[in-house]
């Protein structure tokens, strides 16, 4: 993982116009328009807002899983926003690491095996894959349990298991829709403990929707976004 | 943990279905090896004749005898080196329902013109001299444990009574085609027992240039056209084909069943992917957020379906195969019959046809998966 780093000014996600409209036949359901947002290097950001705002659309959009309407999204100098969907997943492999409201782990497949997903796409043999997993599984101190099934696993466990999954191969931005939101008080508490160590100890980059103050308030700065717009 | 771990993975999710849908898969295939084994079958059965032989049947039909008379006009004829004959006795041992072809022949030339039937010269010499000798394949020797030297008792059908016969001698077919469970005896015993009622039941005529064997054949016929008996000359394995196609379409019932249980199945293991796709469909969001192209997600499921499809098309080829191994029921009438190396060459083209077809639409499906909206619906 990338040292400690206290340098906030870096700028790491450059949004500008950034707009993302549905249409329903002719009629175009906006659902917000000219953002610009600048995202820097080792930040840990919250956004709030009510149900329906965009915020996961938003979300979507940083992550390479959903294309604007227009504008742009510039990711350590490459605009995403113009790549192909072959191009994203590619992208996405390597700068992406994704933290799903309802976890999202494989039943199939145990813990390790989950943590180990996203490195099936990289060169690392078979032996460095497993160091990287039992080490991801290590900083979510569930080491114990990589021979566990999700269905083994409460769901604060669960949780910490996708975190794993989602740092494990040092993505440069972690996103959050919602982390928090199926689990309770203290798992969730456990979780943010989590995001707040990889934020503060491995300087990483977060962006992480919610909708529980409490949670928005263990993060560096929070944004809302409300109607379509965006506050800082 | 590998990809194939992950397809393996997937595969025993649901191991009930998954053994189901193999097995259903295998029922197809083994009806598959089978039917197409019958096919074959016959059409080898079809070729085995002789062309260098004529057989001159009577033209109302080889239930229908010949007078022996014709042999002498037919050793007059151009182009043939020599003439015999034959009937057919269809008898039985023991059990009536447990067949195996009986022809009484004109042994000494008829012998003579079959090099398919191998037999040793002190054999022949002691199946000749006798005249209620038999001669014997030797896998009728196999299936009766008879021996050379035994006396056994054939029950006639056509000829009734008890018939005895002394086995004298037995052969081993030249080509397995040919067959090891056919039974010779001698004419001239048939002719006795039945107090010369009997005559030829087709003449055997071998001849100097094949090549010529359609001219000599309407030669033959053209000669007995206005005789008592007229007869039907067509080389020997144009008669043999005759014989097959009192079969009837089996290859074209065969050929309709084949097709409508491989639709049947595709529906079964297609409609498996669907679903199994179908359930996955958050995993499989998970699996392109995590960087999986659109290609590699459809590849998965691909996989998934081929190794379906073949695994239960290698299963079930392989129990088609060992219901052909050894002496099976069809060893009688279709000698050297069994799996042919197109019959499993073709099976696992239709295997892999099968596996390709039912992932298709489940592949297309996941590869235009949009993570955004499976998320949504997950939630
Ligand atoms: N595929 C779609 N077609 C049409 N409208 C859509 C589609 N996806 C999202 N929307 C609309 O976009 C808006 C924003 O949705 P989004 O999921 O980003 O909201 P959200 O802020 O994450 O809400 P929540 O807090 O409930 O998760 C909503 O009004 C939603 O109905
Ligand atoms: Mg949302």
């Amino acid at each position: 993982m990338s040292s400690p780093t206290s340098v906030a000014t870096d700028t790491l996600v450059e949004i500008r116009g950034l707009s993302k409209s549905y249409w329903r036949g002719s009629e175009e359901i906006r659902v917000f328009a000219d953002i610009d947002l600048d995202i820097h290097r080792g930040e840990f950001l919250a956004l709030m807002g009510p149900s329906g705002s965009g915020k996961s659309t938003l979300l979507n959009i940083v992550a390479g899983l959903d294309h604007p309407t227009s504008g742009s999204v510039v990711v350590e100098g490459q605009d995403i926003a113009r790549m192909s969907s072959r191009q994203l997943a590619t992208w996405r492999s390597t700068h992406v690491g994704f933290i799903f409201q309802f976890y999202n782990l494989l039943p199939v497949l145990t813990a390790a095996q989950n943590v180990e997903l996203p490195l099936l796409l990289t060169h690392l043999g078979k032996k460095e894959r497993r160091e990287h997993v039992l080490a991801a599984l290590d900083l979510v101190g569930l080491s114990d349990r990589a021979e566990h099934f999700p269905g083994q696993l409460s769901g604060g466990q669960q949780q910490r298991v996708g975190i794993a999954r989602a740092v494990v191969s040092d993505p440069t931005i972690i996103l959050g829709d919602e982390p928090t939101g199926d689990l309770d008080a203290t798992s969730g508490s456990e979780v943010l403990d989590l995001l707040e160590r990889l934020s503060g100890e491995f300087g990483k980059t977060i962006l992480m929707v919610t909708h529980d103050p409490n949670a928005a308030a263990r993060a560096k700065a929070t944004m809302h976004m409300d109607k379509g717009v965006l506050t800082r | 943990m590998t990809v194939g771990g992950l397809i393996r993975a997937n595969l025993f999710r649901n191991k009930k279905r998954t053994f189901l849908t193999v097995a259903s898969v295998a029922v197809a295939f083994f009806l598959y090896g089978v039917l197409r084994s019958v096919t074959t079958t016959l059409d080898a059965a079809a070729a085995v004749g002789s062309e260098a032989r004529l057989v001159t049947s009577n033209a109302s039909g080889i239930t229908f005898t010949l007078p022996e008379a014709h042999a002498n006009r037919l050793r007059s004829v151009p182009g043939v080196t020599s003439v015999s004959w034959s009937n057919w006795f269809g008898g039985y041992y023991r059990d009536p329902q447990d067949f195996f072809a009986q022809f009484a022949i004109k042994a000494e030339s008829y012998l003579a013109m079959y090099p398919e039937i191998q037999i040793t010269a002190g054999d022949r010499e002691a199946f000749l001299r006798e005249r209620t000798a038999a001669l014997v394949g030797v896998g009728l020797l196999e299936k009766y444990g008879w021996q050379v030297g035994q006396t056994i008792t054939l029950k006639g059908t056509i000829f009734s009574g008890d018939w005895e016969f002394v086995i004298r001698a037995a052969y081993t077919p030249a080509e397995a085609a040919y067959g090891d469970e056919n039974m010779f005896f001698h004419y001239e015993y048939l002719y006795e027992r039945t107090n010369g009622q009997i005559t030829p039941g087709w003449f055997v005529v071998a001849l100097d240039r094949p090549e010529s064997a359609a001219d000599i054949a309407a030669t033959i016929d053209a000669q007995f056209k206005n005789s008592t008996a007229p007869t039907k000359t067509e080389t020997e394995r144009a008669f043999q084909a005759g014989f097959v196609t009192m079969w009837g379409n089996i290859g074209f019932l065969v050929r309709a069943i084949g097709t409508a249980v491989f639709f049947a199945i595709l529906l079964v293991a297609a409609n498996t992917m669907m679903m199994a796709v179908r359930e996955r469909i958050g995993e499989i969001a998970v699996l392109k957020t995590v960087g999986f192209t659109d290609g590699a997600v459809a590849g998965l499921v691909i996989v998934e379906s081929l190794l379906i499809a073949l695994v239960g098309g290698a299963l079930g080829l392989a129990l088609a195969w060992s219901t052909f191994q050894g002496r099976n029921p069809m060893q009688a009438f279709f000698p050297g019959n069994g799996v042919t190396t197109g019959t499993t060459l073709l099976g696992f083209g239709l295997a892999l046809l099968l596996g390709m077809i039912s992932g298709a639409v489940p592949a297309l499906q996941s590869a235009r998966l949009s993570v955004t909206s499976a998320l949504r619906r997950v939630a």
